[in-house]
């Protein structure tokens, strides 16, 4: 249960997500997104890099919903639905999106 | 309104019927099988890291010792008489057609076992009583067909004997944890509860910035600063609720509605980032230590607070945690208040609000909404609401016709105690078992299908956290909208009337340009209300 990057062997655990996550890197996402059958496109990475951001801040992943909020501020409207977020990471924006933005899985009943 | 009382239902059409017996498929689900828990989140509990050398003996062992502590336990392994009532009633049996999915079959995993080792008979003539002994591929079994029953209670409805699967599937799991053989889903959340005190693992800080990123919300959409306090000591209310709350869809709506329902009736009212969690997972496992722990974090926040009620959010099994079994396992409470109900289910509370006209609603809000009800299992099955027989049935239903124009219920035999496990109860609510939570949740989406085509319900209203994260995952699957589950309190959050804040205005009456937008939202919401009873 590993990603190769440039040589180096990257641990993950069953579902992808990674065990150290200190490791991860702009090259290690797009690896991540692969295995996820996603190409990011820079809509990805404004996602992606809120995500970091906000669990720098926290610790944690933000709720859908200050999500939704925080893209519609910063990029407008028509980033600011669920709809939205389902169509750049199908398997949902909370699990798929923090896998790729090298955090943890939100557990509990989310 | 569209009861489905009063409903003629067209003639029957070709829609597959929720309940219909499966092809047998012998071994289709032996696969399924949740990852096992890290030796971390195991030992954090108190159980072996990984499975023991002597795992035979010390599962042998706890299963003896369950018998002794448990009378209910040892009641249904001699009880079954193999009627066979029970074996089309389990909806991960009707979803996979796989035999051991019928609950008298899951049961027989331990039961053989039993016999084997705690009856005379099956001591010495195993073969001629349906004994055996506990080898490895045993073991194996149990983990995946234990792992494959939601506790859901479905089945000891029908029971005539009444045998409960859902406490021989707990004590199953309680054995394998014994043995080092731990669940990852249940065991790691209940490590971040301990730790944390959410299975979210949502620390204080990111509590507070969501709740006051809440409280913004309400306001720029109503005007009104409905507030969504954390912490506060001398509240009359402590709300324990789902952390699922905090964080998915539509959960937060439901959050919402109760904060605007606790706005408008005007209590105090507090969360607690100590006991930021109302689920009990400890139930799942089958461990009443690690679900005392647990239970005894509320009763600490509550303490410390100084609160004088409880009210617990929309969860299933932490309804029947806190209402079946709080009181023995972190009570007597007797420190809150015996005017109100201990503990009260968020539902009561608003059912009485309404009872009392204390609340003001403007249906229209939800128009554009055909609803109907799934029963969590849990709450269903497992407790109640209120003070009459079915209240947990009726009080629900009540709160969504009090706040919606348009409601139909699904097949009666699918509803009530009849009701379906949304395939995700349990601790099954993780990923990596999706095609059993799949299956599971088939019967239910086949009356779902039936309603919606019939009767054109377009969405389903719950109050489980799980349920209502099981179904945004599989209603794709069944051709619905992820969208068209919603909380019962998101229902009553899109139409509740509320007040605007009282101090605003009041000085300079006179000036209209002060009144806030919540104001003239709220006459313009009076009207409708009145325009609506006029049509009646």
């Amino acid at each position: 249960m590993t990603y190769q990057l440039n040589g180096a062997t990257i641990e993950h655990d069953e579902e992808g997500y990674l065990t150290d996550i200190s490791v991860w890197s702009n090259d290690l996402a797009e690896i991540i997104a692969k295995d996820e059958n996603i190409d990011m496109t820079p809509e990805h990475w404004e996602v992606v890099n809120f995500l970091r951001e906000y669990y720098d801040e926290y610790q944690i992943a933000p709720a859908i919903r200050v999500l939704v909020k925080a893209l519609k501020k910063k990029y407008g409207p028509e980033k600011a639905s669920n709809k939205y977020l389902y169509e750049l990471f199908p398997y949902g924006p909370a699990k798929q999106a923090c896998k790729i933005a090298g955090l943890p899985k939100p557990t509990g009943c989310v | 309104m569209a009861d489905a009382d009063t409903i003629d239902r067209p003639e029957a059409t070709d829609l597959p019927d929720p309940l219909e017996m499966p092809k047998l498929c012998p071994g289709a689900m032996a696969g399924s099988t949740p990852y096992p828990a890290k030796p971390d989140h195991n030992k954090a509990l108190g159980f072996p890291g990984e499975l023991v050398d002597d795992w035979h003996d010390r599962a042998i062992d706890k299963m003896g010792e369950l018998l002794g502590k448990y009378r209910s336990f040892r009641v249904y392994l001699d009880s079954c008489v193999k009627c066979g009532a029970c074996t089309d009633k389990c909806h991960y049996f009707l979803g996979s057609g796989d035999p051991k999915n019928m609950p008298v079959a899951r049961q027989d995993l331990l039961r053989k076992v039993y016999r084997r080792h705690f009856t005379l008979a099956g001591k010495y003539f195993p073969k001629l009583v349906g004994a055996a002994d506990l080898t490895e591929d045993v073991l194996d079994d149990w983990y995946s067909y234990f792992h494959q029953c939601s506790q859901c209670r479905r089945c000891s409805v029908f029971c005539p004997y009444g045998i409960d699967t859902a406490e021989i599937s707990m004590a199953a799991r309680e054995i394998l944890d014994t043995v080092g053989k731990g669940q990852k889903y249940c065991n790691e959340i209940l490590g971040k509860v301990h730790k944390i005190g959410n299975n979210l693992g949502l620390p204080e800080p990111a509590l507070e910035a969501t709740l006051e990123d809440l409280e913004e919300d309400i306001e720029e959409e109503t005007g009104v600063p409905v507030k969504l306090p954390l912490n506060v000591e001398g509240a009359d209310i402590l709300l324990i609720t789902p952390s699922a709350d905090f964080f998915a869809e539509p959960h937060i709506d439901g959050l919402i509605g109760y904060a605007k329902v606790f706005h408008q009736a005007g209590v105090s009212w507090t969360l607690s980032s100590y006991a930021s969690e109302a689920a009990n997972f400890a139930m799942f496992i089958g461990s009443y230590d690690q679900m005392r722990e647990v239970a005894l974090r509320i009763r600490k926040a509550a303490l410390d607070l100084g609160v004088k009620r409880i009210v617990v959010g929309e969860c299933g099994h932490a309804w029947r945690v806190a209402y079946s079994f709080w009181n023995t396992l972190a009570g007597p409470f007797d420190f809150l208040d015996p005017n109100y109900p201990i503990p009260q289910h968020i539902c009561e509370f608003t059912y009485d609000l309404i009872q009392k006209g204390e609340l003001t609603f403007d249906k229209s809000k939800n128009d554009h909404m055909t609803l109907t009800f799934h029963d969590s299992c849990n709450v269903s099955r497992a407790s109640r609401m209120g003070d009459m027989p079915g209240g947990q049935f009726e009080i629900p239903r009540a709160i969504i016709k009090a706040v919606c124009n348009n409601y139909v219920d699904m097949a009666p035999d699918t509803i009530r105690e009849s009701t379906f496990c949304c395939g995700g109860g349990g601790g099954l609510l993780t990923d990596e078992i999706m095609d059993i939570r799949k299956k599971g949740a088939q019967p239910r989406m086949r009356a779902l299908r039936q309603v919606a085509d019939e009767n054109g319900v377009t969405h389903m209203a719950a109050i489980c956290a799980i349920c209502k994260t099981q179904f945004t995952k599989v209603m794709p699957e069944f051709g619905f909208d992820r969208e068209s589950i919603v909380s019962v309190h998101q229902l009553v959050s899109n139409a509740i009337v509320l007040d605007p804040p009282q101090d605003a205005g009041a000085p300079e009456e006179d000036d209209e340009d002060d009144v806030p937008a919540a104001v003239e939202m709220a006459q313009e919401s009076e009207e409708a209300v009145q325009a609506a009873a006029e049509e009646k």
